[in-house]
């Protein structure tokens, strides 16, 4: 029995990384965000949670900016850039449409901005985290 | 023709401050070698969509002629720390952004200078242009303005390029 439990668990892993690469690869085209954050979750490999992306989003992580910072706590309306001053439109689809709709722009932002907020990249988990978070957002 | 005579007209206009230049850059425009942005003219280079779409996501897109082409070498050549953020890009863009950013490099007198940190707002001309005399410090402390490099709280058309002195409206 146990020996089949992981070795479901394994093809499960497999498949889910299949699918994260898949989504990689397709990075040029357009997507929803439900998409990339089922390709960020099957990466991650456990359910996204909303509540621990906020938590990620409003703190700081070793250095001066939390995303908020820039984006402001609340996705839904316009933040302002720390140091330039530029407006800087919602994060959260719901309030804004284009954004979470070409992975490899996600993804740019992801890579720059973890890294000057948390100084490394963010992991799979994270990203799930605050993008099922600021999925939560209904108009 | 007659636009272009429309032009020079708007042109001298404009150009109000230094008779030297005016009559400078009026001859560079009838022979149609002006290549170059230049702060006081109705000249204008295009921006490369790529540039204006990656770089004006900070900020704004600064025309390409407010710094020398050293400059902007550095800067392209340094993305991953850029003024304290990570603003690295694919190497096709950034080889696109540059090449673009060398073609149209200011090489006039006033920006041949490389200023230090290879700031726009660090340039003599900016910082003479922006003297306590014409900007009062305290402008520069409020909030609607945070810093020299928001070009357009004042210059109300600075993302079209234009930095025209009848544009400006320094906010409260």
């Amino acid at each position: 029995m146990h020996i089949l439990t992981s070795g479901f668990r394994a093809i499960a892993g497999i498949c889910a990384a299949t699918l994260g690469g898949a989504l990689l690869a397709a990075s040029a085209y357009a997507a929803t965000p439900s998409e990339l954050l089922a390709g960020y979750v099957a990466q991650s490999g456990q359910a996204a949670q909303p509540a621990r992306g906020q938590e990620f989003f409003t703190t700081k992580h070793g250095k001066d900016w939390s995303c908020a910072s820039c984006h402001s706590a609340a996705p839904t309306v316009d933040g302002k850039h720390a140091s330039t001053g530029k407006v800087i439109s919602p994060l959260a689809p719901a309030f804004n449409a284009e954004r979470f709709t070409e992975l490899a722009k996600s993804e740019k932002w992801f890579r720059r901005n973890c890294n000057d907020v948390a100084g490394r990249e963010c992991s799979a988990t994270e990203k799930a985290d605050v993008l099922a978070w600021l999925l939560t957002f209904k108009r | 023709m007659k636009k272009q005579a429309q032009a020079l007209i708007r042109y001298a206009q404009i150009a109000t401050k230094n008779i030297a230049m005016v009559a400078t850059n009026v001859i560079l425009l009838i022979t149609g070698t002006v290549a170059h942005a230049d702060s006081d003219s109705g000249v204008r280079v295009p921006l490369l969509p790529k540039y204006a779409q990656e770089c004006s996501a900070c900020h704004l897109a600064y025309p390409a002629g407010f710094l020398p082409a050293g400059s902007w070498q550095r800067v392209m050549g340094g993305l991953n720390k850029h003024y304290g953020t990570d603003a690295s890009l694919d190497d096709a863009s950034v080889k696109e952004i540059s090449n673009w950013l060398k073609a149209n490099a200011g090489t006039y007198k006033r920006v041949r200078e490389e200023p230090a940190n290879d700031r726009i707002t660090q340039s003599t001309w900016f910082l003479r242009k922006h003297r306590e005399g014409e900007v009062p410090a305290n402008v520069w402390k409020r909030a609607s303005v945070g810093s020299p490099a928001n070009c357009a709280a004042c210059h109300t058309n600075a993302a079209q390029g234009n930095f025209n002195e009848n544009d400006i409206r320094i906010p409260k």
